[in-house]
């Protein structure tokens, strides 16, 4: 192997072992800034021996060795410092020679509760949604900070002192490194599937032009979901989160054409999604129902995403049922654009006078002020309707609205021929 | 990005695997999954069970198993959705340390298009973290 492949090895090995040895040192030396210190040292320590060495037949268990021989020093250094500030002498001499070897217990434990206290120290609300993400992104994904500049769009230095800010605060807050337990649980759980699904929209919200890192995070968040499952295979939530993401990622084939412009969902080729990915997310969703979670707000959102992909064509749609999963969604999630949405999705089940009906009952509502999907959706109805005249305003507004270039075009071609 | 692991054991086909393996093999898939990174993987009957079917010339041509060949015949693939083919190259490796000597023919599957938006308009609900059926229907 030549220096440049092995280095390409050693980020291989480093993407595959890096959160196992963060989360394994975070859980001895008790913070996770300190503990990426040491998985970077043992990670520079691989980059200056393998390429003459070769890469060892375990690299994860010598990355850890490594790790953890600087992990021990670190501490020992920490106890003899401790000791002569506080003179406590013989006493604590004991219970370190007892330390040290529950050490080598404690690093082989199983990983995956470390991984996922990981998470959701990574994922602490005490932090800023950015920093989680960025954290999230550096501790478990493995992303460099460049890496994970490029995908966000913002300058490297500003997500390195992301980074740096969010560790400090971590260990000033002396936020344990735990998973919640009872009620906390809940409210820290939705903070974790947060950033996951934030990170997930980063990637899905990219354009084909966009640096291939953008996209990419769809990936990663992918990932970090099918992680976080394995790892609370017990919560509903999780699974819906991961179901709604699969089967959103499985049209990602379809939602482009040729020459990049998007694709509306009902005029995509269905045979370009992706068929393992939709039954990935089918089973995911079922695990959700199974585990008592339908209506957990990830699981709704994961069920209509999941009656579009069921339906092999767009007729098929069962857009009733979609009505309904959207009244159960307004009621657990209540927000504007989600009753905008039922309002189209009431249209397309019912008529386009019952639709009309529930967006007529929005344009009063402030936040929906300069939305131009409100005269968009207003418009289609309007036209389904024959209301020709009011359909061509409501298109001109939408498109005067829009910050878009090509969905302008698509609304002012609408607002010319109405259907 | 998704890579296809096509594997070819050495051993000649009918060599069952011990228990040891069975285990050991067991406990690298569930790594596997449990690091998110395997999408698919199936095993394969005895080339018994199968056929080739051919097309040259304008005809086809169907053979039956079992194949002439009896060492380096697919015994089972695997889907990983990785980071670089350096992190499939590494996996394979975790794989044919239990699975046995052997190839591992990997192949990155394509994939046209990515993550972009089915229209801006969904790009404006993902804002709002929601769904969008407005943007299918506009």
């Amino acid at each position: 192997m030549t220096a440049p492949d092995t280095h390409l090895a050693i980020d291989a090995v480093w993407r595959i072992e890096s959160a196992k040895l963060i989360a394994g040192l975070a859980r001895i030396v008790g913070d996770v800034g300190v503990a990426e210190d040491l998985a970077q040292d043992a990670l520079v320590a691989a980059l200056e021996r393998w390429p003459e060495s070769g890469v060892p037949d375990n690299p994860g268990a010598w990355l850890m060795a490594t790790a953890k021989h600087r992990a021990i020093d670190l501490l020992r250094r920490r106890t003899r410092l401790e000791r002569k500030h506080e003179q406590l002498g013989y006493e604590l001499e004991v219970q370190q020679e007892l330390a040290v070897p529950n050490l080598d217990a404690a690093l082989d434990d199983p990983v995956g509760d470390d991984l996922l206290r990981l998470m959701f120290t990574a994922c602490h609300p005490i932090l800023s949604t950015e920093a989680r993400a960025a954290l999230t992104l550096r501790l478990l994904g493995g992303l460099t900070t460049e890496e994970i500049a490029r995908a966000f769009l913002v300058p490297a230095p500003t997500v390195a002192q992301r980074i740096v800010r969010a560790k400090r605060t971590l260990s000033e807050a002396g936020i344990p490194f735990e998973v919640p337990r009872g009620d906390d649980l809940t409210a820290r759980l939705s903070s974790v599937l947060e950033v996951v699904y934030l990170i997930f929209n980063e990637g899905y919200a990219a354009t084909a032009g966009d640096d291939w890192l953008r996209p990419a995070l769809c990936e990663d968040a992918l990932r970090l979901g099918r992680i976080l499952a394995e790892l609370a295979p017990e919560e509903p939530e999780v699974h819906g989160l991961v179901a709604l993401m699969e089967i959103q990622a499985s049209r990602s084939r379809a939602r482009v054409g040729p020459s990049g412009e998007p694709i509306l969902l009902l005029d995509q080729n269905r045979s370009r999604w992706d068929q393992l990915l939709i039954r990935r997310g089918l089973a995911a969703l079922e695990r959700a129902e199974q585990l008592g979670g339908a209506n957990g707000p990830y699981a709704l959102q994961a069920a209509i995403a999941a009656c579009h992909a069921r339906a092999r064509t767009g007729e098929e749609t069962d857009w009733e049922r979609i009505a309904t999963l959207y009244a159960a969604l307004a009621e657990v999630s209540p927000s504007p654009v989600v009753e905008l949405n039922r309002a189209v999705a009431v249209g397309m089940a019912f008529g386009p006078a019952a639709g009309l009906e529930l967006v007529d009952a929005l344009r009063t509502e402030p936040s929906l002020k300069s939305y131009h999907l409100l005269p968009a959706a207003r418009g289609d109805l309007l036209d389904k309707l024959g209301r020709f005249d009011e359909a061509r305003a409501e298109f001109e507004r939408a498109a005067s609205l829009t910050q878009n270039a090509r969905e302008r075009t698509l609304l002012l071609e609408r607002s010319m021929q109405p259907r | 990005m998704k890579f296809l692991g096509l594997y070819r054991p050495s051993a000649p086909e009918g060599t069952p695997p011990g228990q040891e393996t069975m285990a050991k093999m067991g406990k690298l898939i569930e790594e596997m999954t449990k690091a998110g990174v395997l999408l698919a993987t199936e095993g394969c009957m005895p080339s018994s069970k199968g056929a080739r079917v051919r097309y040259s010339g304008g005809k086809f041509t169907v053979t039956d198993g079992p194949f002439t060949e009896t060492k380096e015949l697919i015994a089972g693939f695997a889907l990983f959705e990785v980071k670089s083919k350096e992190e499939a190259i590494e996996w394979s490796r975790r794989f044919m340390e239990v699975a046995g000597e052997g190839e591992n023919e990997l192949r990155q599957i394509f994939e046209g298009g990515n993550c972009a938006p089915e229209s801006t308009a969904e790009l404006a609900e993902v804002k709002h973290r929601q769904p969008a059926e407005v943007g299918a229907t506009l």
